[in-house]
C-alpha cells in the first residue's frame, strides 16, 4: 500500500524486480507461477505422447462398451450385458451406500464412547480409552481384513443350516439366517404393490411404493411439528403445556399403517434353498466387514473429537446448569453438547471424508465399490488406466465436496446461534 | 493393491517413453538382471519355496530368458502380481516380461498392447466344489456363490457360462489365490473356478485334497503363456525364441543331462547345432552370445523337464502333458524351426 502513496522518485530499472523489496516477492511469485505451470504443461505433453507411442490415446468411448462381468451387489439393474459406464454407476451407488452408513454408525458410536470416556465410572472411561487407542493405532486395512476373516471364519456356513441334524439354525423365529456369507433379514414387500416407473429414459426404475412411503412419512412428520408448535404457542400463551406426544406420534403412525395396508404390506422371510437362502434382505458378508470396520475405526476417532468438544465448553457452564437444578443428563443433552458441537462439527468433517476415502479399501474384501468396478475390473479389462483413474478421482473429489458443502452448511446454521 | 494402480498409471504416464520402444534387452544387460512378473504364489507354477527362492513352472520361463541373456539364471527379480496389477506392471515397464498363467486372448493382444511370444500351457477354466455337495455337472450350479479371481479371463467367462446357461450364479471377487482358497474352504463359497491347472495346483496344498471334485466341464480355452510389451520386437524375438528352444529341445530330445556333452561339439543333427550354437550364428542374429539356447536349456532343463519337476503326474499338482504333449505325441507343441 506504502508504494502508492510514495510519489515515484526514480525511473524502473530490469534489476528492481530482484533487488527492490516492492517488487521481489512479486517476481518470485511470478517465476514460481510460470515454472510451476510449465511443469504442469510438462507433465501433460509428456503423458499424452507417451500414452499415443503405446497406441493408447485417451479416450472414453470403452465405457459404452458391455462390462462382460457381473457385479454382486447391485442396487439397480444390472448384468454382465450392461456397458461399464453403468458397472460404474452400480459401483458409485455402493460406495455411497458404505459411505452413508459408516458416517451415521461411527458417529452414534464415537459420540457415545467419547462421552463415556469423560465418564467418572474409572472402568468405564478406562474401557473406552482401550477401545479408542486400539482403533486408532492399527490401520485400517487390517480391521477390514480381520474382520472379514472373523466373519469367514467362525460364523456357519449356509450348509451347515441344512438337513436334520444341522449345526447351525435361524433366529427371531426363522427369519434371519447369520452365515460366514452375510446376514440374511426379512425384507419388505408388497401385495398390492404399485410398481416401478422408468426414469431417465429408461436407465433406471423408482419404486412406486418407496416414493408413497416417504411422502407419506413426509407429510406425518410435518403435521407432527405443526402439532408440537401449536403445542408450543399454546404453553406461551397460557403457561400450560397441553399433552400432545400421543397425537404426534399417530400424526406419523396412522396414514402410514392406512397406506402400508392398502399396498398389502408383509415381510419375505429368507429360506434355504439350493446352495444359498433366498429371498429376504441379503447383506453380504464384505458389505458388513467393511461396514464394521470402517465405522469402528473412525468412531474412535470422532470419540477424541467429541471428548475435545465437551472439554472446550468452560466448566463454569456445567456448574451454572447444576445450580440451577439440572439434572447431569440434561446438562450434558441440553447445555454442554450444543455448544460442543461448534468445536465438533469442522474436525468431524475431515473424518467422513476420511471414511469414504478409506471406504476404497473395500476390494480387499471384494465389496465392490468405485475402486472395485471402474478402477478395478474396467481398468484390467480395457487397460484404460488413466481414463479410469481420472474418472474415479473425479469420482472421490465430488463426493468429498458434497460432503463438505452439506456439514459447512451444517456448520454455519450452527454459529448463527452464537452470542 | 489400490497403490500399485494408482503408481501404475503415473509411471505409464511418465515413464512410458523409457519402456515403450527403446531396447528391453540393452536394459537388461546393462542392469545385469531380469524383472519378471510372476504370480502371487501358485504351487507348481510360481511360489517361494521354504528358503524363499522362486520354484515352478512359470518360473522356470523367466529363469531359462534369464540364462539366455544373462547367462546366469538365477539373476531374475520375481515381482508377485495379481490378476489386476499385472498388465499395469508390464506396460510401465515395472517387469520386462510377465509370466503368470495369463491367458493369450485378442482384446490383450490388440487393444492392452501386448506381445504374447507364445503358450507354454494350454489350459481350460473348470469348476471346483466339495465332494459333499454331490454336484456332478457344472450345470446344477443353479444359485451357488462362486469364488473367482478378478482382473481375470476367468470372470468373463463365468458371466458368459451362466448366462447362456440361464442360471444364476453370486459371484464373489477376490484379490489373490490364497484368499480365493481361504474363503472357499470356509464354506464362504460354494464353487472356486479359475483354469483347470490352477485348480489342480490349489487343491495340491489341501489339507484333505480328495474332499473336492473338480467338475467335468471346462468352459474356456485358455492358452497360457508368457509376454511382453507390444512395440519391442526385438526383445520379444528373445522371449519368444528362448521359449522355442524349451520346446524344442524337448523334441529334438535335448536334456539337462546331456546338453553338456552335445554342445561340446557339432554332432551330426544340424538342427540341434544351430539350436546349440555349434553351427550357424543364430544366436548372433537374436543379439545374444552362441550359447544362449545351451544356458537357457541347462538352467531348469528343457520343456518336458520342466514340466514334470514342477506340475507333472509325480508331483503333487499331478498334471498329465494332455494336450501339452509334443505334436508327435498328439499334443499341441510345435515350434517352427531353428535355421
Ligand atoms: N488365465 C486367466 C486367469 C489367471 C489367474 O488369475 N490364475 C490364477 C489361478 S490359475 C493365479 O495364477 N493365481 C495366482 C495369484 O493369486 O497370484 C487370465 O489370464 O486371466
Amino acid at each position: 500500500m506504502t508504494t502508492l502513496t510514495e510519489p515515484p522518485k526514480e525511473t524502473f530499472r530490469l534489476s528492481m524486480l530482484i533487488y527492490d523489496t516492492r517488487y521481489r516477492s512479486l517476481t518470485i511469485q511470478v517465476v514460481a507461477l510460470i515454472g510451476f505451470l510449465v511443469l504442469i504443461g510438462w507433465l501433460i505433453n509428456n503423458t499424452m505422447t507417451n500414452l499415443e507411442t503405446l497406441g493408447k490415446e485417451p479416450n472414453f468411448r470403452f465405457l459404452w462398451e458391455p462390462a462382460g462381468y457381473d457385479i454382486n451387489q447391485r442396487l439397480l439393474d444390472y448384468t454382465s450385458q450392461s456397458p461399464h459406464i453403468r458397472a460404474a454407476v452400480i459401483g458409485v451407488l455402493n460406495t455411497l451406500v458404505i459411505a452413508v452408513m459408516g458416517c451415521i454408525t461411527a458417529t452414534i458410536i464415537g459420540v457415545i464412547v467419547g462421552v463415556l470416556r469423560l465418564s467418572k465410572n474409572w472402568i468405564v472411561s478406562r474401557l473406552m480409552a482401550v477401545y479408542v487407542e486400539t482403533f486408532r493405532n492399527v490401520p485400517v486395512l487390517l480391521w477390514i481384513v480381520f474382520t472379514m476373516a472373523i466373519l469367514i471364519e467362525t460364523l456357519p456356513a449356509p450348509r451347515a443350516f441344512r438337513g436334520d441334524n444341522a449345526t447351525a439354525s435361524m433366529l427371531l423365529d426363522n427369519s434371519v439366517a447369520i452365515t460366514n456369507r452375510g446376514v440374511y433379514i426379512p425384507e419388505p414387500l408388497f401385495s398390492r404393490g404399485l410398481g416401478d416407473i422408468p426414469v431417465f429414459w429408461g436407465t433406471f426404475e423408482i419404486s412406486l411404493d418407496l416414493m408413497a412411503v416417504i411422502a407419506v412419512l413426509i407429510a406425518g412428520f410435518y403435521a407432527s411439528k405443526r402439532i408440537r408448535m401449536r403445542a408450543d404457542s399454546i404453553q406461551e400463551a397460557t403457561g400450560e403445556r397441553p399433552t400432545v406426544w400421543y397425537q404426534r406420534i399417530a400424526a406419523v403412525v396412522v396414514p402410514l399403517g392406512v397406506l402400508l395396508y392398502a399396498l398389502g404390506f408383509y415381510l419375505g422371510y429368507p429360506e434355504l434353498k439350493g446352495f444359498n437362502f433366498t429371498g429376504g434382505t441379503y447383506l453380504r458378508n464384505s458389505l458388513i466387514a467393511l461396514w464394521l470396520a470402517l465405522s469402528l475405526y473412525t468412531a474412535a476417532f470422532i470419540a477424541e473429537i467429541v471428548r475435545a468438544g465437551i472439554l472446550a465448553v468452560s466448566h463454569g457452564q456445567t456448574e451454572a446448569a447444576a445450580a440451577l437444578g439440572i439434572r447431569p443428563n440434561r446438562i450434558m443433552r441440553l447445555v454442554v453438547l450444543p455448544q460442543a458441537m461448534r468445536v465438533i462439527i469442522p474436525p468431524l468433517i475431515s473424518n467422513y471424508l476420511n471414511l469414504t476415502k478409506n471406504s476404497s479399501l473395500a476390494i480387499a474384501v471384494g465389496y465392490m465399490d468405485i475402486t472395485g468396478t471402474l478402477m478395478g475390473i474396467t481398468l484390467n479389462q480395457t487397460g484404460r488406466e488413466l481414463e479410469t483413474v481420472l474418472l474415479g478421482m473425479l469420482i472421490y473429489l465430488t463426493i468429498s465436496l458434497s460432503i463438505s458443502t452439506v456439514m459447512n452448511w451444517y456448520n454455519n446454521r450452527l454459529k448463527l446461534v452464537e452470542r | 493393491m489400490k497403490k500399485s494402480v494408482f503408481l501404475g498409471a503415473l509411471t505409464v504416464a511418465g515413464i512410458a517413453a523409457g519402456g515403450a520402444s527403446a531396447g528391453t534387452l540393452d536394459d537388461v544387460v546393462a542392469r545385469g538382471t531380469l524383472n519378471c512378473g510372476v504370480t502371487t504364489g501358485l504351487v507348481g507354477f510360481a511360489a517361494p519355496d521354504a528358503n524363499g527362492v522362486w520354484d515352478g513352472f512359470d518360473v522356470g520361463i523367466c529363469r531359462a530368458v534369464a540364462a539366455a541373456v544373462l547367462g546366469d539364471s538365477q539373476a531374475v527379480e520375481f515381482i508377485p502380481t495379481t490378476g489386476k496389477t499385472r498388465f499395469t506392471a508390464l506396460a510401465s515397464g515395472e517387469i520386462d516380461m510377465l509370466a503368470r498363467n495369463t491367458t493369450w486372448t485378442f482384446s490383450r493382444d490388440v487393444d492392452l498392447k501386448f506381445e504374447f511370444v507364445g503358450v507354454n500351457y494350454y489350459d481350460g477354466q473348470g469348476f471346483m466344489v466339495p465332494a459333499e455337495l454331490g454336484v456332478t455337472s457344472a450345470k446344477d450350479l443353479d444359485g451357488a456363490t462362486v469364488c473367482i479371481q478378478t482382473g481375470t479371463t476367468t470372470e468373463l467367462n463365468l458371466a458368459d457360462f451362466f448366462r447362456a446357461n440361464g442360471i444364476s450364479y453370486e459371484p464373489v471377487p477376490i484379490e489373490t489365490n490364497a484368499e480365493a482358497q481361504q474363503q472357499y474352504l470356509a464354506g464362504a463359497c460354494d464353487v472356486y473356478t479359475t483354469d483347470a491347472s490352477g485348480l489342480a495346483a490349489t487343491r495340491a496344498t489341501f489339507e484333505d485334497p480328495g474332499a473336492h471334485v473338480v467338475l467335468p466341464e471346462i468352459i474356456s480355452k485358455e492358452p497360457l503363456g508368457p509376454l511382453v510389451r507390444h512395440g519391442d520386437n526385438e526383445w520379444g524375438d528373445v522371449v519368444r525364441w528362448t521359449l522355442n528352444a524349451l520346446i524344442s529341445a524337448e523334441e529334438l530330445g535335448v536334456t539337462s543331462a546331456n546338453i553338456g556333452e552335445m554342445s561340446m561339439e557339432a554332432g551330426n543333427n544340424p538342427e540341434i547345432n544351430r539350436l546349440l550354437g555349434t553351427e550357424g550364428n543364430l544366436g548372433e542374429m537374436l543379439g545374444l552370445s552362441a550359447d544362449w539356447a545351451k544356458n537357457a536349456i541347462a538352467a531348469g532343463g528343457n520343456y518336458g523337464e520342466l514340466f514334470e519337476g514342477n506340475i507333472g503326474e509325480n508331483t503333487p499338482v499331478g498334471l498329465s502333458r494332455g494336450l501339452n504333449a509334443q505334436w508327435t505325441d498328439g499334443g499341441l507343441l510345435y515350434t517352427p524351426p531353428f535355421r
